[in-house]
């Protein structure tokens, strides 16, 4: 993850910290840290918290107007304010908004492992199809050579499978 | 005679212990942070029905503890045994916790997120762990309907844990690298790699005693096995160098006159201060891990590790004690400790 006051380095800081009364926390790198009186564990003054939190959150843009979750009320605002979402249905709410920091966070937006009961049927085989890829580069890398085309046809199968899930899904729409 | 330092395959003299937690939110309520109290009761009851009354063999195991009914002491002891963060003590109410007869699953309810699953295996288990978390919350995923998006994955209140929302950490001891001051570039360099290295009782705390907690930063896009295996990597790597830092400080005097030091205020001394016994414990740790002592096991010293927290010590002898007390009743503690714990001759390793 990149440091939260330059965007430029890797945070290896992690700061929890009461501020107004509110637990807030930030991520920076060596020098950010230093710079901001957290490289050591005494010189914890003169850190503008505000002004920080509001470099941090400038990425997410301001065309926001007044839209609030049709579930819990939360305004986009208001998380890019506290860092936190309101509710689940949030991330569907302001998926696009949401993206940026999390690509910044993460490096990569595409979850895989493990699936809840809820989740639907074409990720359920996409989660498959990497599954089976990774084994599959593994077999070749280890000269397996009869366990690589069977994953090769077990890939092909599964791909299949997946464009019936599609056109069923447009049908359906 | 002892085989060299670097070269045991063993590595409970590096690695304290393993903890696995996943964090799960329900999808027709709001995150904890948008929650009214009423809220968060209905929630509690609902995760609690959900664990107790499954037909998991495990199930008839867990004990609920509503957290606003404990006392102070007993709520600090909890994240000194690391059973839960500082965070979930911060505020109790309407907050609630699941616990196995032996400790080694807790179940944080109305935390950061509606619940964080979490289990604790003492050395490296990594795998141990996962299992047992996994299944856990294949039960409650069987009853509650999780907050899940197809591209996002697991979805939690903090956007760093969406995806899997799993954060798999070890629990270290590294004197030799700490003195050596190479923490400051490991820490650096482990951040590249996607993980994580901080004190002993995590978020912000500083590591009491060269014990660290190294875990898995991201969550998004790299599966649980994927994060397991690459912090195990990472950690044996770490392990290597530790013991290579160990074997070029075993026969330094001034190291081993610290050891030894250490180990004679631990046994004679009749008031220890927190910090202070935390630090003199690491060392004989050091003493025992370097083969300068091999009539303590490390369990013993574990043990020890949290025993001697003050919240831990007010909660075994079941009432309030001013500091000088403390500082008492702990030197008692670790001198019996030290004499009950002592390996028989005919037991001893190498």
């Amino acid at each position: 993850m990149l440091c939260q006051s330059c965007e430029k380095r890797q945070a290896t800081t992690h700061i929890k910290t009461i501020l107004n009364g509110e637990l807030k926390e930030f991520r920076l790198c060596p020098e950010c840290a230093s710079r901001l009186g957290y490289g050591s564990f005494f010189g914890n003054f003169g850190f503008d918290m505000d002004k920080l939190f509001g470099s941090f959150m400038e990425g997410f843009g301001s065309e926001r107007g007044s839209k609030r979750c049709s579930f819990c009320g939360s305004s986009f605002e208001e998380i890019a304010k506290s860092g936190k979402i309101g509710c689940a249905h949030c991330y569907e709410e302001f998926y696009e908004d949401l993206l940026p920091s999390i690509r910044r966070i993460h490096g990569r937006t595409s979850h895989t492992g493990k699936l809840a009961r809820s989740a639907g049927n074409e990720v359920r085989i996409k989660n498959e199809i990497t599954k089976c890829r990774t084994e599959l580069e593994k077999a070749i890398k280890e000269q397996e050579f009869e366990k690589a085309a069977e994953l090769r046809d077990r890939i092909r199968e599964l791909e299949k499978n997946m464009q019936e899930e599609k056109a069923s899904a447009q049908g359906k729409e | 005679m002892k085989e060299k330092i670097e070269q045991r395959k063993d590595i409970s003299d590096v690695v304290i212990s393993t903890r696995i937690r996943f964090a799960r939110n329900i999808r027709d309520y709001p995150f904890p942070c948008r929650m009214n109290r009423e809220q968060k009761c209905r929630v509690a009851a609902i995760v609690k029905e959900a664990a107790l009354g499954g037909h998991s063999v495990i199930s008839s195991r867990f004990r609920y503890i509503q957290m606003s009914e404990l006392t102070q002491e007993e709520a600090v002891s909890l994240v000194e045994r690391h059973l839960v963060s500082p965070e979930f003590i911060s505020d109790r109410e309407g907050r609630g916790l699941l616990l196995l007869d032996d400790e080694s699953v807790s179940i944080m309810i109305n935390e950061e997120d509606h619940i964080r699953i979490q289990v604790i295996r003492p050395n490296m288990d990594l795998d141990g762990a996962f299992d047992l978390a996994d299944k856990i919350d294949t039960v409650f995923d069987e009853q509650l309907n999780f907050a899940f998006n197809d591209k996002l994955g697991y979805l939690t209140q903090c956007p760093t844990n969406i995806g899997t929302g799993m954060r798999a950490s070890l629990m270290l001891h590294l004197p030799a690298l700490k003195e050596s001051g190479a923490m400051g570039k490991i820490s650096a360099s482990l951040a590249k790699l996607g993980l994580v290295i901080r004190g002993m009782y995590g978020e912000g705390s500083d590591p009491k005693g060269s014990v660290y907690q190294l875990s898995n930063q991201v969550t998004l896009g790299i599966s649980e096995k994927e994060a397991i295996r690459n912090l195990h990597d990472i950690a044996m790597q770490l392990v290597t160098q530790e013991r290579s830092a160990r074997q070029a400080m075993s026969e330094n005097i001034a190291v081993l006159d610290n050891i030894c030091r250490a180990f004679g205020i631990l046994q004679y001394a009749k008031l220890l201060g927190g910090d202070e016994c935390m630090k003199l414990l690491s060392d004989l740790r050091f003493g025992v891990e370097i083969g300068v002592f091999d009539h303590i096991d490390y369990d013993t010293i574990n043990h020890l590790m949290i025993e001697v927290q003050p919240a831990t010590l007010m909660k075994n002898i079941g009432k309030k004690l001013t500091a000088q007390e403390r500082d008492q009743i702990r030197a008692e503690v670790v001198r019996t400790a030290l004499i009950r714990g002592q390996v028989p001759a005919s037991r001893r390793l190498e």
